[in-house]
């Protein structure tokens, strides 16, 4: 049995699932819905495994497989297909987004089951996701661009789900209208490459790059271009801030798309174009300096906050941060493999957050938690195993992506790079044990009314959290670093990546130290957390009263979106209004009502002359017989 | 003694200026129709006065179907002119306004 030929039913699959969900979802029972959402997405992971099972035992010279559907277009020499590209870096992503997509609408089924818009909800985390494999599978810029604006959209349709509420219909517009920046951003990249290389086939454009000189102008262009588009669907530096706000959707939403899937799409697109990338180091730096600062950025937000949806909103901006860090300086494969150990652990996290609030009727305010762990053991464990991951503690996945990206950012990029991304590891370690401490230590400060009905989650949402949880621990083990031969993940993925010109490595000795330090470091923001929140809880406030400017500047997020509020939208609002009350009300509504004044000022005196009585039309044609007769005549 | 065919047409065209100011001008249903009638004959004269000039029967023939037409024409009009005056009570045309917006 082949599948590779039917690599195009894994976005089918979800696709049918939201028809079915979207056309009928409302004349069936729940638990139908539910079925038919989670088994398509089911479906899609199982070929995805089947595909990489049979991928892997294809010999190295019939890899990569392009699986072309039909012929979308045709205009002169330029063709695009709709056509699948199966290769190592696709497969990871088809795997990734199907697999943890399985286990979100599996525990959806739970968590919105008291939800009137069940059907609703399901049809669009089913589209999102066709989108989402659309977008990882193509084997051209246009298309990939269709499942880029798709997932988009359904970003948007999840983050206002709760559309009755202004907060979160609010919070969908920004998110759209800050993605529609970045995706003009990609559609000029989109551009450039096409008008330069006259194709938008990804093996043909890479073909091509790779006959100009590095650092020439169009590539560093089309990259720099490329790399806006990231910077919005990713959440980087300047357009991140509408991933904070996107937390108004349903918990699984921002667990799926806003943290495991949809957001990662600026990585995987910076790595599918890593042939382009090393050739224009500009660029490079370029990607660097902005997920290296947004890194830290983001991290040191994560702090102040309260929400404990927007903490991990902060800190998946700050994990992007990395992937892109990573993607910067040359080491694609280790931002891949961050992005997919971060998908286990960040979705785990967010779906740790909805069985808490779950647990406290919907609380996501860490002031009103606390000493919960003994009540919800199950989430507590996996929450506790997710943070350890994303803290970067040995033996979970996180330790492995994230120390690998610190050391090529050393190797490859330089000292202040490393250190930032190391500081920054502090915080998230920090942050991270801030938010279990206050959750699930200490002294309850649940309301009394609800501190009885506290109850663990139902099995459907237990059991994700504890595949997640599996995933989370053992997911970096495929990539273990110094043993010789154990860097799978790294060869398996390392054909479809462009390397940079220099591979350098580092000696065994040095690679633990500074995994050593990292922990180390990490252990210190654990232990910061672990002093101001269980020892003496009275630190951080007496902290915020001795530092009240940085404080407060910190609390409001350094007022970026008070900022853009004044220098764009504001003037965007101005603007928008002069011209309808100035342009269209005056000039173009002028000049039409003008056009229909002069006809009514016309007609109501040319209509003297129809006087109704035929003697005087008798007259006229008299008068102009006679004249015309005369002038024939004379 | 032959009558010189411009004193037919002299007369003929004095008839038909004044059935056509006629026709203009009069608001009389029944005095429109006599000048109608008026204008009719006039041309008929011509046609006679041609007809002599011409030593040719053609003017001759078409004067009877010109009578023809006009005895029809009288019929139908004042049957409509009853018809109106039946309806509204006047022959004037100033008052058959009922079309005029």
């Amino acid at each position: 049995m082949h599948f590779i030929p039917y690599v195009w039913l894994i976005p089918v699959f979800p696709l049918v699932g939201f028809v079915i969900n979207g056309l009928l979802g409302k004349s069936m029972s729940k638990g139908k819905v539910g079925a038919v959402g989670t088994l398509s997405v089911g479906l899609s992971f199982a070929l995805s495994v089947a595909v990489f099972l049979e991928f892997l035992k294809l010999p190295a010279e019939a890899r990569p497989v392009e699986v072309v559907v039909y012929n979308w277009l045709t205009s002169g020499s330029f063709s695009v297909n709709v056509a699948f590209l199966v290769d190592p870096l696709s497969l990871v992503m088809l795997l990734v987004v199907s697999g943890v997509s399985t286990l979100i609408h599996l525990y959806s089924t739970g968590y919105m089951h008291d939800d009137p818009g069940f059907p609703r909800f399901f049809a669009y985390l089913n589209l999102f996701v066709c989108f989402m494999l659309i977008l990882v599978g193509a084997n051209n810029f246009l298309m990939m661009f269709v499942g880029w604006e798709g997932v988009g959209l359904c970003s948007y349709l999840l983050i206002g789900y709760w559309y009755e509420k202004k907060s979160a219909s609010d919070a969908g517009k920004k998110a759209f209208v800050v993605n529609r920046v970045g995706d003009y951003g990609f559609l000029l990249g989109m551009f450039v490459i096409f008008w330069t290389f006259g194709t938008l086939n990804f093996r043909e454009v890479f073909a091509q790059a790779a006959q100009y000189p590095v650092g020439s102008a169009v590539i560093t262009a089309a990259t720099l271009l490329l790399f806006v588009g990231a910077t919005g669907k990713s959440a980087q530096i300047p357009l991140y801030t509408w991933l904070p706000d996107a937390m108004e959707g349903p918990t699984p939403v921002s667990a799926l798309i806003h943290a495991a899937t949809m957001v990662t799409a600026g990585v995987y697109m910076v790595a599918r174009c890593s042939a382009l990338y090393v050739q224009a180091p500009t660029s490079l730096a370029v990607v660097a300096v902005i997920g290296c600062a947004t890194a830290i950025f983001a991290a040191s937000m994560g702090t102040c906050q309260f929400d404990i949806k927007r903490i991990l909103a902060y800190s998946t901006v700050s994990q992007l941060g990395y992937m892109f860090l990573a993607c910067g300086v040359g080491a694609f494969v280790s931002g891949i493999f961050h992005l997919m150990t971060h998908a286990f652990f960040k979705a785990l996290l967010f779906l740790g957050a909805g069985s808490v609030s779950h647990a406290l009727a919907g609380e996501l305010d860490i002031r009103l938690m606390g000493n919960l762990r003994h009540k919800i053991p199950i989430t507590y464990w996996t929450f506790l195993i997710a943070t350890l991951a994303i803290a970067g503690i040995f033996p979970f996945a996180g330790f492995f992506s994230k120390d690998e990206i610190l050391m090529y950012a050393l190797i490859n990029g330089n000292v202040w790079l490393w250190l930032t991304a190391t500081v920054a590891a502090c915080i998230t370690a920090f942050y991270m044990f801030r938010a279990v401490y206050m959750v699930f230590f200490g002294k309850s400060r649940v309301p009394h009314h609800v501190e009885h009905h506290i109850h663990e989650s139902p099995p459907s949402m237990t059991i994700p959290l504890m595949a997640l949880a599996f995933l989370s621990v053992v997911g970096g083990w495929i990539n273990f670093p110094i043993i010789p031969g154990a860097q799978k993940f790294h060869e398996f993925l390392s054909p479809a990546i462009t390397p940079l010109g220099h591979e350098a490595h580092l000696a065994v000795s040095a690679e633990l130290g500074l995994m050593a330090f990292s922990m180390a470091v990490a252990a210190l923001g654990i232990y910061i957390a672990y002093k101001f929140y269980l020892v003496s809880p009275e630190i951080p406030g007496w902290l915020a009263e001795k530092f009240p400017v940085i404080y407060d500047v910190v609390y409001h997020k350094y007022y970026v979106d008070e900022i853009y509020d004044y220098l764009i939208v504001e003037p965007v609002k101005v603007g928008s209004t002069l011209l309808w009350t100035e342009v269209d009300d005056k000039v173009v509504d002028g000049a039409v009502n003008g056009s229909a004044g002069v006809v009514a000022w016309l007609s109501e005196h040319l209509r003297r002359l129809e006087t109704g009585f035929v003697q005087n039309y008798a007259m006229a044609i008299v008068l102009g017989v006679t004249l015309v007769v005369g002038y024939l005549l004379g | 003694m032959v009558v010189p065919v411009h004193y037919y047409l002299g007369l003929s065209l004095a008839l038909f200026t004044l059935g056509a100011i006629g026709v203009l001008i009069r608001r009389n249903i029944l005095i429109i129709l006599m000048c109608i009638e008026m204008m009719l004959n006039a041309v008929n004269l011509a046609f006679i006065g041609f007809a002599d000039a011409f030593k040719a029967i053609d003017g001759q023939i078409f004067v009877f179907f010109v009578m023809t037409v006009a005895a029809a024409e009288v019929a139908v009009g004042l049957a409509l002119v009853i018809a109106i005056y039946r309806n509204r009570a006047t022959v004037y045309v100033d008052d058959l306004n009922i079309l005029k917006w």
